[in-house]
C-alpha cells in the first residue's frame, strides 16, 4: 500500500516567553529579544499514513496532537525530522478561514477556495454547487458580515469539502454546528473517503475517532505512545487513567451566591478512575466534590446533560433519592451513580447545580461546563441504527 | 530560485488578496474610489498654500518642456512618495492583522506583502495617469513618456517590496516598528526633494566647524533619486540621468535580494510568534 504522509523523526519546540514584551525597548534594554524557554511539543514522532486511509490522532490537550497537523500542513515548521506528502493537501483548521466580513459571499467563496489552494478555473466549476451545497443561494451577494454563524459556518464548509485534494486534515472542525450540520460532515466525509481519498482527523471526540478511523496514533507529551486500529487505540487510551476531570474547557458559564460551591465534578466508568469517555449502556457515576464557607442546610445538588447543540436530554436532583445530605459544613463528596448509561455515542455537556431545599436560592450553578463523549458498546462501532441522543433500547419482536 | 517558483505557483492567491486589498479599501464610504485621487489632490492643495503662497517656493522651469506651477511639480514627487509611504505603513501591519490566517492554513507568507505592494502599485498607476491628464491639459505632451514611467513604477515596486517584507517581518517580533517607522517616513519625507527642488539644498555647508558636502550627503537617499526621475520625465520631459537611475536600480535590487533573505529567515516561525 503507497504511502500518503511519511513523518520522519519530527521534532518541534515553542518558545514559552517569561514576559510577553516584544517591544523595541525592551529588547535594547537587555541587549537581546524577550527571554524564553524552550518547550518540546513534539519529540522524534515518526509515523506513515497510508493513501485512502482514514486516520486518526488523539491524545489530551497539550499532547501536541495539533502541532504534529500543522507541521503536516506546513503551517508550522519542525526543527528536526522531515515530513513528506504525495498528492495534493488542504488544511481545515477553521471552516471560513480568511472570510473578508465586507466582501460578499461570492467573493469569499474564490478567497476561501484560493486559500485552500484552488485554481479560479477549478472554483467556477464548482461553484454552484458550492453554493448549493450551503443553502445560501439566496445570500451570496450579500456581506458575510451580515451572515449569522451558521451561515457562515455554512458557507465554509462547502467551499472546504469541495477543494477535492488528496489528502484532507481536520482539526475539531467536527463539532461545530448543529446535528443535522454535523450529520452532513459526516456523510461528506464518507463520500470522501469512498473515492480514494487520505484523511487525518484530530479529535477530542473519542467517539468521533473509534467510529470514523481505521488507524490512529495516541499522543502523550509530544511522543506516541500507542498506534494500530482505531478501535484498540481508543480503548488504550480509555483504559489508561487520566488525571484529568474529564475535558474542562472553561465551557459554559457560572453564577450563584457562593456560600456552598461545586469544585469538580469527576467522571468513573466500571473502575474508580476518572475517565473522560465512557460506553454506551455501560454503568456511569458522577462524582461531586462540594464545599461551603458557612453550615448550609439541605442542600441540593443536580445535574443536567445536554447535547452539544445545547438541548437539555434529561436532568435529576437529590432530591429523587431523598435527603441523605443534611448540611454542608466545610467538605463532602457525593456520588450518582446510573446503572446503564441511556445515551447514542457522541459528545455531551455536563451541568451541574447547588441549590436550597426550596430550589429557590442557587448556591453555585455550573452551566454545560463539562464535556464528555459517549463511545460505542464493547459489541463493535456499528450503531447506524440509533439516531439522537437517547439510546431507546428495546426489543423488535414480529407479531404474527 | 525557489521562492519565486512558488510565487508564481501560487499566482491566483496572489492575485485575490490583491483584488481583495482593493475590494475592501473604500468599501462602505459613499464616495468610494474617489478617495484615492481627493487625498492626494487635498494634500497637494495643502502644500501649494502652504510653500508656495506662504514659504514662496519657486517651481524651477521645466526643461525642455517650459512648464511653470508648483502644484504639478510638486504631485510628480508627492504621488511616489505617498506610494512608498502607505504601501510601507499598510505593509509594517499586514502579517499581524492577517494573523488568524497565519495560524490556519499553508502558503508562503510573502504573499500579503506582496499583494499590498501590487495593490498600491495600481493605485499609483491610476493617480500618476489622472496626473498625465492634468499635464497634457496644461500643454505638456507627455504621452511618448507614459512607457518610461511604468518602468520608474515598475523599480519603486521592486525598492518599496524589499523595504516592506524587511518591515513586516520585524514588526512581527518588535511590535514598536510600526511607531518608529511613522516616524523615519516623517524624516525622509522632509529629506526628499518633494515639496522643494533640490537645487535649495546647499551644496556645502559648515556644521559642527567642518566643511560637509551636504548635497552629495543629501542625494544618498535613494529615494531623492527616485523622485527626481519622476520628475525629469512628466515634469520636464527629459531622460533621467543614468548615474541616478544606476544608483536607483542598484538599490531596489540589493534591497529585494536582502529584504527576501530576511523574509525567509523569519518565515518560519511566524505561525507561533504572530
Amino acid at each position: 500500500m503507497s504511502i500518503a504522509i511519511s513523518v520522519d523523526d519530527v521534532s518541534k519546540s515553542y518558545r514559552k516567553y517569561d514576559e510577553r514584551n516584544q517591544s523595541l525597548k525592551a529588547a535594547v534594554l537587555r541587549g537581546r529579544r524577550a527571554r524564553y524557554t524552550e518547550f518540546a511539543a513534539l519529540s522524534e514522532v515518526s509515523l506513515e499514513i497510508p493513501a485512502g486511509s482514514i486516520f486518526g490522532l488523539i491524545g489530551d490537550n497539550g499532547s501536541g496532537k495539533s502541532t504534529l497537523l500543522k507541521c503536516i500542513a506546513g503551517i508550522l515548521t519542525p526543527e528536526k525530522g522531515r515530513i513528506t506528502v504525495a498528492g495534493s493537501m488542504a488544511a481545515l483548521l477553521e471552516l471560513g478561514a480568511g472570510f473578508h466580513p465586507e466582501l460578499s459571499g461570492r467573493e469569499n467563496v474564490f478567497l476561501n477556495a484560493a486559500i485552500l489552494g484552488m485554481t479560479r478555473q477549478e472554483t467556477k466549476l464548482r461553484f454552484d454547487e458550492i453554493v448549493h451545497f450551503s443553502g445560501l443561494e439566496e445570500f451570496i451577494d450579500a456581506p458575510v458580515r451580515t451572515y449569522s454563524s451558521g451561515m457562515y459556518v455554512r458557507l465554509g464548509f462547502a467551499v472546504a469539502v469541495h477543494t477535492d485534494p488528496d489528502i484532507l486534515l481536520l482539526d475539531e472542525i467536527l463539532a461545530v454546528g448543529d446535528e443535522d450540520f454535523q450529520r452532513k460532515c459526516m456523510e461528506k466525509i464518507s463520500d470522501v473517503h469512498g473515492s480514494g481519498k487520505t484523511i487525518v482527523i484530530v479529535s477530542h471526540a473519542i467517539s468521533t475517532v473509534a467510529r470514523l478511523c481505521e488507524n490512529a496514533v495516541l499522543l502523550e507529551h509530544g511522543c506516541i505512545s500507542n498506534r494500530g486500529p482505531a478501535q484498540d487505540v481508543v480503548d488504550f487510551y480509555l483504559s489508561e487513567a487520566h488525571e484529568v476531570v474529564a475535558d474542562e474547557d472553561n465551557l459554559g458559564t457560572r453564577w450563584g451566591s457562593g456560600e456552598a460551591r461545586i469544585e469538580a465534578v469527576t467522571i468513573c466508568g466500571d473502575s474508580a478512575i476518572p475517565v473522560n469517555s465512557i460506553r454506551s449502556g455501560a454503568p456511569i457515576t458522577f462524582r461531586f466534590a462540594c464545599s461551603s464557607s458557612t453550615r448550609v442546610d439541605h442542600p441540593v445538588i443536580g445535574i443536567a446533560i445536554s447535547s452539544i447543540d445545547g438541548v437539555q436530554i434529561g436532568g435529576v436532583n437529590l432530591n429523587a433519592t431523598g435527603p441523605i445530605l443534611k448540611y454542608l459544613n466545610g467538605t463532602a463528596s457525593v456520588e450518582l451513580v446510573i446503572d446503564d448509561l441511556p445515551l447514542v455515542p457522541g459528545a455531551y455537556l455536563l451541568t451541574a447545580t447547588l441549590v436550597d431545599q426550596h430550589l429557590a436560592r442557587t448556591y453555585d450553578f455550573r452551566d454545560k461546563f463539562l464535556r464528555f463523549d459517549v463511545i460505542p458498546d464493547s459489541t463493535g462501532g456499528d450503531r447506524s441504527f440509533e439516531t439522537g441522543p437517547l439510546s431507546l433500547g428495546g426489543i423488535w419482536r414480529l407479531v404474527d | 530560485m525557489s521562492v519565486a517558483r512558488k510565487l508564481i505557483e501560487k499566482r491566483e492567491l496572489i492575485s485575490i488578496f490583491t483584488l481583495r486589498e482593493l475590494r475592501t479599501k473604500y468599501k462602505r464610504s459613499v464616495l468610494g474610489w474617489t478617495w484615492s485621487l481627493i487625498n492626494p489632490l487635498a494634500t497637494a492643495l495643502l502644500y501649494t498654500l502652504v510653500f508656495s503662497l506662504i514659504l514662496k517656493v519657486e517651481a524651477p522651469v521645466g526643461n525642455p518642456s517650459g512648464i511653470k506651477n508648483y502644484t504639478v511639480y510638486l504631485l510628480c514627487a508627492l504621488l511616489p512618495f505617498q506610494f512608498f509611504n502607505s504601501t510601507l505603513t499598510t505593509s509594517v501591519d499586514v502579517l499581524v492583522s492577517n494573523g488568524n490566517l497565519i495560524k490556519k492554513a499553508a502558503f508562503p507568507r510573502s504573499i500579503f506583502v506582496l499583494s499590498v505592494v501590487m495593490a498600491m502599485t495600481l493605485t499609483l498607476v491610476i493617480e500618476l495617469g489622472v496626473l498625465a491628464i492634468i499635464l497634457l491639459a496644461m500643454g505638456n505632451s507627455v504621452l511618448p513618456w507614459l512607457p518610461l514611467v511604468l518602468v520608474l513604477v515598475f523599480i519603486e515596486s521592486i525598492f518599496v517590496l524589499g523595504v516592506a517584507l524587511m518591515a513586516s517581518v520585524w514588526n512581527v517580533y518588535f511590535r514598536d516598528l510600526k511607531y518608529l517607522i511613522t516616524i523615519a517616513l516623517q524624516f525622509m519625507f522632509y529629506l526628499t526633494p518633494v515639496l522643494y527642488p533640490i537645487t535649495l539644498v546647499p551644496k556645502h555647508s559648515e556644521i559642527f566647524g567642518t566643511d560637509l558636502p551636504v548635497r552629495a550627503l543629501y542625494r544618498l537617499n535613494p529615494l531623492v533619486g527616485m523622485v527626481e526621475s519622476y520628475r525629469a520625465v512628466l515634469y520636464d520631459l527629459r531622460f533621467p540621468s543614468v548615474g541616478t537611475m544606476l544608483y536607483t536600480i542598484g538599490w531596489s535590487v540589493a534591497l529585494l535580494v536582502v529584504g527576501f533573505w530576511v523574509f525567509g529567515r523569519n518565515e518560519r516561525r511566524l505561525a507561533e510568534e504572530v
